[in-house]
């Protein structure tokens, strides 16, 4: 063989390792969506069944005895919400810190990380108290709330480099036209840093829709999230695996396919917009 | 703008995380020291460091504390060096490309009480799931896993989620590479292992350290994933830190032992902050 042949049976041996490993990460979820078509007692069978004939039994009757709606409205409402709440902080917050700098700017924008390494079980009891006496256990208001700080530093952190990344020129450009100060952030800055807040955005909304512990811990009925409705499934319908298959993938596919479409944009948020 | 402005403007990020750090852990340490047992509402007052002293002999304690450091620490490495292979390998051009991409970084947006409950119904399942189809057909006895190994499937269940992360990252930053120079190297004849640890390695420092630490804060109070499959059994097996906190104050009615054991994994995340922003946090900083 020539070295050009070996060069290319290198090359094909890795991208068939390539797609193995792909199928393997990948195989939970495709049985997952695969089980949720079938009965019951299809989805005990032994061996396991590859090909049978699809029923939507599973999701006529999730729809039936569950809130499904409830549940992903809820859920809608609890990640764009907190992320909205967080981002109207955040956004004057880290443009000021980003254009006129001072010299503890570092070290508040350390301190603001830190407090995300505050473990939510830490403070679990005096929250859910608080929460308790303002009346707003099992509410939207108190998710809201919760997602908007837990997110907040993140937030911040990558808004941070986004702002100092737009070049100070044309701020002072701007400014020496006369541009006020809001002109100057509505019509300069905010056209300039759009993908980044964007980004950010998405990146949050991902995050907290997949958030398990508050979720879990101060919802019921009312304000549970589809994290919750999955939870509620785990006994005694987790013996039901068809069922159990259904309503996972009916929690989790806005949000796949949600993440697949703009993976780009999520990268930028998560290497707070280092990586290009 | 103003000096006046500037603050205005900073002023409610920082106040309202000032708040949120403050008034919960101020009632937590509050709470800790208390005594506060919802079967008994009638004891009340102050009693010191009791309930420090009853959350760290329990004899869930220390394998707890052990626990949350090994779930930490395994994902971490799991993650981070297989995340790197992977990232590497799909670092080249071929068809399909961005199939295998989409379907190795899905994992990462299942929520983890799907993720969980699928491992543990469909994958782990001694009788049913996959994983005891596979080892019938090599002959084997399907093993229990969540039941015998339940600390090592909640790290595999885990890893599962988060390897995709990291190669998401990982694979975004190698895209950035410098061409030029790995064909510089080629062409001195280095081999694949001297380019990666010479060239790539270097280049990823920065997103290395943003996987390390984004998983270390998320992984530190990792909650859903044991509370859907083995509610940190058997005995205290796979219980961590943040599930037995959760069991002293909901399952034993014990707020004041929660609290206190509340500011003990505030302080050890304190610990593990400090040390990992003094050995990462320069490269994060622009």
């Amino acid at each position: 063989m020539t070295d050009k042949q070996i060069a290319d049976l290198k090359q094909r041996i890795l991208v068939v390792a390539a797609w193995i490993i792909a199928l393997l990460f990948f195989f939970p979820i495709f049985w997952m969506v695969l089980t949720s078509f079938k009965t019951e007692l299809q989805a005990i069978a032994d061996p396991p069944m590859l090909f049978f004939k699809p029923t939507l039994e599973n999701y006529t009757l999730i729809n039936e005895r569950t809130e499904y709606t409830l549940f992903a409205y809820n859920s809608i409402v609890t990640s764009v919400g907190g992320t909205l709440l967080a981002l109207l902080i955040a956004i004057p917050s880290a443009y000021a810190m980003a254009f006129a700098p001072t010299a503890r700017t570092k070290d508040i924008l350390l301190w603001m990380l830190s407090t995300k390494m505050l473990p939510a079980v830490g403070v679990l009891m005096p929250i859910y108290l608080i929460a308790q006496k303002f009346g707003l256990l099992d509410t939207k208001t108190v998710l809201v709330i919760i997602y908007a700080l837990i997110n907040l530093p993140i937030i911040m952190m990558i808004l941070f480099t986004y702002f100092k990344e737009i070049p100070k020129e044309i701020l002072e450009a701007s400014r020496m036209d006369g541009a006020s100060t809001y002109a100057e952030i509505t019509q300069v800055v905010m056209p300039l840093a759009w993908g980044g807040i964007a980004s950010t955005a998405l990146l949050s909304v991902v995050l907290l829709w997949n958030e398990a512990f508050w979720s879990i811990v101060l919802t019921s009925a009312d304000a549970g999230t589809l994290v919750a409705l999955v939870a509620s499934f785990s006994s005694p319908e987790g013996l039901f695996f068809a069922k159990l298959s259904a309503v996972s993938t009916l929690a989790c596919a806005p949000i796949v396919v949600f993440g697949w479409a703009c993976q780009k944009q999520l990268v930028q948020g998560l290497t707070f917009g280092a990586v290009k | 703008m103003s000096r006046t402005l500037v603050r205005w403007l900073q002023a409610p990020s920082i106040i309202v995380l000032l708040l949120w750090m403050i008034v919960p852990l101020g009632m937590t340490i509050y709470f800790s020291t208390i005594r506060y047992n919802l079967l008994y509402p009638e004891r009340t007052g102050f009693i010191g460091l009791s309930n420090y002293e009853f959350f760290w002999t329990d004899p869930a304690f220390l394998p707890a504390l052990w626990n949350t450091l090994v779930l930490v620490g395994s994902v971490l490495a799991i993650s981070t060096i297989l995340g790197l292979a992977i990232a590497v390998l799909i670092h080249r051009e071929f068809k399909g490309r961005g199939i295998v991409r989409v379907l190795l970084i899905s994992p990462f947006f299942i929520m983890p009480t799907v993720n969980a409950l699928l491992w543990k119904n469909m994958m782990m399942n001694p009788i049913y799931g996959i994983f005891a189809v596979v080892a019938g057909w090599f002959g084997l006895e399907p093993a229990n896993m969540l039941a015998n190994t339940p600390l090592l499937s909640i790290i595999l269940i885990v890893s599962w989620q988060w390897t995709p992360f990291a190669i998401l990252i990982f694979m975004t930053s190698l895209q950035s590479q410098d061409r030029e120079q790995m064909e510089a190297a080629e062409l001195d004849g280095a081999s694949a292992w001297a380019k990666f640890v010479n060239l790539t390695l270097p280049h990823l420092a920065r997103p290395i350290s943003i996987v390390i630490l984004i998983q270390t804060i998320f992984h530190l109070s990792i909650f859903a994933e044991i509370y859907v499959t083995t509610s940190g059994g058997p005995g205290f097996d796979s219980t961590n830190l943040s599930y037995l906190i959760y069991n002293q104050a909901f399952l034993a009615n014990n707020p004041g032992v929660a609290a206190a054991g509340g500011v003990f994994a505030i302080i050890l995340a304190n610990i593990v902050a400090f040390f990992l922003v003094r050995i990462i946090g320069k490269s994060l900083m622009v």
